[in-house]
């Protein structure tokens, strides 16, 4: 074995650092050694038991292992319905449905503004026609299905119960997720349309309906990861979901919701990149301080009521076009933190993610790697194997100081929802971008084989994009002709009337209406400018 | 650098919705001196081609990463040469392939960027484009 001496040699001080940082990316300062005397150990914490630092379950992983997310392709409703029968014959039971961009920001395929970007990003889905060929043959009580959607989120969960209705499926029986988190669109994912305040009430309406109606059915997923991936730290990872988490709780308990009843079908869903203590411990301390939050400031009584259940990303914008396979390793240690963090649902990005579309063999790498972890590492057999170690503990603790300090900037410019209107929080995210971009290229931060170790010839390569197949946006276009063609005008021009009516009325739940429109054949383009009419559209602040 | 008293358009042309790198951007040129003029998510290209007549400015600069930027850039160039601003600087950022950079320039883009890309080198290429542009007879 070399001593570190002989290492710290052999390294060329011009092709990377010989130090390790000793601050944390979120910046917390980390001390040479932790000793017992520095970690509060007045308060023993049990897996299972509030507040759930080290996990939600007794039993961690030994009950169930988390969820192996599986990579979703695209293309016209068509294919993608073959698709899903293949892999349901296959035994999978869960389907990840991806829309393509006019779906997501609400135009119809033939609207100008769509044109370009028809079937490209995932599935055309502009009326309950083409949700019906979508699921074709597959009963929806049978499988559970997730669906990445965010502004158009209460129009696409309609449509869905339109199609159980069609097939016959009672909507109890109805399993599945619905993004359906418009807060952190207007900060990094940009598929807004309405103003901040009536799409709240567009989600509230969709939470307490999918109560009733779909009880196994999560009705929202709030999401940290595409705020992270836009350069923010782990701590404000945390503190702007836990944020907007607070505000959809606020707006829902308002509008009457029972806590105790809808806080267990909230979820979460984060990124995991490479700082590996880091990631583990935003993890322990998000739990803590939700299961916290919700028992202190809103009398939570309900056990399930206070469980931070969450689904993780690993790779994103950690992962890097330079040495690709070097991200097949990023992929294994940010899967490790996602899992001794206590993550319900794990999705492993391809090493090839970051320049072009997966091939099969690096999607195949990206389960084999779950696989791995859960089955030889080891890792998984006790509950919460960190908890206890020194460094752990006060990281955690740390990590729960900084994100309730972030949380209380938030608090201090009138809360979230008043924060992302003012555009306070896209300016924040756009600066940590630039911080975090430059530190990159000044080499302040080290990133393997891109500011560092680089091989001299590197070729930049950047694979190809997705190409659409020009005949998909042809058949999507004639379809969309023929649905407007084939359907009961009146019933259309009736259901978005009393669309209209209800949406001008502030205590109306707006979801009744929106499946009426869509059992009508009403498409995603007319429902959203029948709401436009009332609400007009979201005017972005510009603050860089 | 030397952008002080030049303004330049950032835009985020079509549904995009991925605006950190030209956020980042703007930050930088602004730094630099320049006066910027970030758009926001969703103009059409004949809207960008607008504000940089309306604005006067000094380059234009696409950020486009769905990969629709052949069908937008065409566009936006054909909408600049209508309004007769076919001399002021195109840029492109995004996730371009290699392949298509090329097409991009034949088409009439100045420079492509990718994220790989420092940020200073951006800044001192726009300088530079910007430069050239202006010493045009």
């Amino acid at each position: 074995m070399g001593d570190t001496a002989s290492r710290t040699d052999t390294a060329e001080p011009e092709t990377g650092p010989t130090r390790v940082s000793t601050a944390t990316p979120s910046g917390i300062e980390v001390p040479e050694v932790i000793t017992p005397e520095m970690v509060d150990r007045s308060r023993p914490e049990a897996p299972g038991e509030y507040p759930f630092t080290r996990g939600i379950f007794e039993n961690g992983y030994r009950g169930r292992l988390w969820t192996f997310r599986q990579y979703s392709g695209f293309g016209s409703a068509e294919e993608t319905n073959e698709r899903y029968r293949f892999l349901l014959e296959r035994g999978q039971t869960g389907l990840s449905v991806a829309l393509d961009l006019p779906t997501q920001c609400g135009y119809d395929p033939d609207d100008p503004m769509a044109r370009a970007e028809v079937g490209k990003v995932g599935v055309s889905l502009s009326s309950l026609a083409e949700m019906e060929i979508l699921f074709d043959g597959i009963a929806l009580d049978r499988i559970s299905t997730s669906f990445t959607i965010n502004g158009t989120a209460a129009i696409i969960y309609s449509m869905y119960l339109a199609t159980a209705d069609k097939q016959g499926v009672d909507r109890d029986k109805l399993t599945g997720t619905i993004q359906n988190d418009i807060l952190k669109e207007y900060v990094a994912r940009g598929t807004w349309i309405f103003p901040v305040r009536p799409s709240m009430r567009l989600i509230a309406d969709t939470v307490l309906y999918s109560n009733d109606q779909t009880p196994r059915f999560n009705p929202i997923s709030i999401a940290g990861a595409h705020v992270r991936d836009a350069g923010v730290s782990a701590v404000e990872e945390i503190a702007y979901t836990l944020a907007n988490g607070l505000a959809y709780v606020d707006e829902l308990v308002r509008r009457g919701g029972d806590i105790n009843r809808f806080a267990k079908r909230l979820s979460f869903f984060f990124y995991v990149h490479m700082d590996f203590f880091e990631e583990v411990c935003k993890f322990r301390a998000a739990r803590r301080i939700w299961a916290k939050l919700l028992r202190e400031r809103y009398g939570v009584t309900d056990k399930k009521a206070l469980m931070f259940r969450f689904g993780v990303v690993c790779g994103g914008s950690s992962l890097t076009a330079a040495q690709p396979y070097n991200n097949i390793v990023r992929v294994g240690v940010e899967n490790m933190a996602a899992v001794l963090g206590g993550a319900q649902s794990i999705f492993t990005c391809a090493y090839d993610e970051a320049f072009q579309i997966p091939t099969e063999t690096s999607a195949e790498i990206a389960l084999r790697t779950q696989q791995m972890i859960a089955h030889e590492s080891g890792i998984a057999r006790t509950v919460d194997p960190l908890g206890g170690s020194y460094y752990v503990e006060w990281l955690t603790d740390r990590m729960e100081e900084e994100i309730m300090r972030v949380m209380g900037d938030i608090d201090a410019m009138g809360g979230a929802v008043q924060a992302i209107e003012d555009g306070r929080i896209q300016q924040l995210t756009a600066q940590a971008a630039h911080r975090r971009k430059s530190a990159q290229d000044r080499g302040v931060t080290t990133v393997v084989g891109v500011n560092a170790f680089k091989n001299a010839d590197e070729d930049r390569d950047f694979g190809d994009v997705f190409r659409l197949d020009p005949t998909v946006s042809r058949r999507v276009l004639e379809k969309l002709d023929a649905v407007r063609e084939r359907r009961d005008q009146s019933t259309v021009k009736n259901s978005l009337a009393r669309l209209e009516a209800a949406a001008a009325k502030d205590d109306e739940n707006l979801l009744p209406y929106l499946v009426d429109c869509c059992h009508a054949y009403a498409t995603v383009g007319e429902m959203v400018a029948t709401l436009k009419n009332q609400w007009g559209g979201f005017v972005e602040p510009i603050r860089l | 650098m030397s952008l002080k008293g030049k303004r330049i358009v950032i835009a985020k042309p079509g549904l995009d919705g991925h605006d950190v790198g030209a956020k980042v951007i703007a930050i930088a040129l602004r730094d630099a001196g320049a006066e910027v003029i970030y758009t926001g998510l969703r103009k059409a290209p004949s809207m960008i081609a607008q504000v940089a007549v309306d604005e006067d400015v000094d380059a234009v600069g696409l950020s486009i990463l769905t990969g629709s930027h052949k069908e937008l850039v065409a566009d936006t160039i054909r909408c600049l040469n209508d309004m007769g601003a076919d001399d002021i600087p195109l840029f492109v950022g995004g996730t371009i392939p290699d392949q298509d950079i090329q097409d991009l320039k034949d088409a009439g883009v100045r420079e492509v960027f990718t994220a790989a890309m420092a940020i200073d080198d951006v800044v001192a290429v726009i300088d530079r484009l910007i430069g050239d542009a202006g010493n045009d007879p």
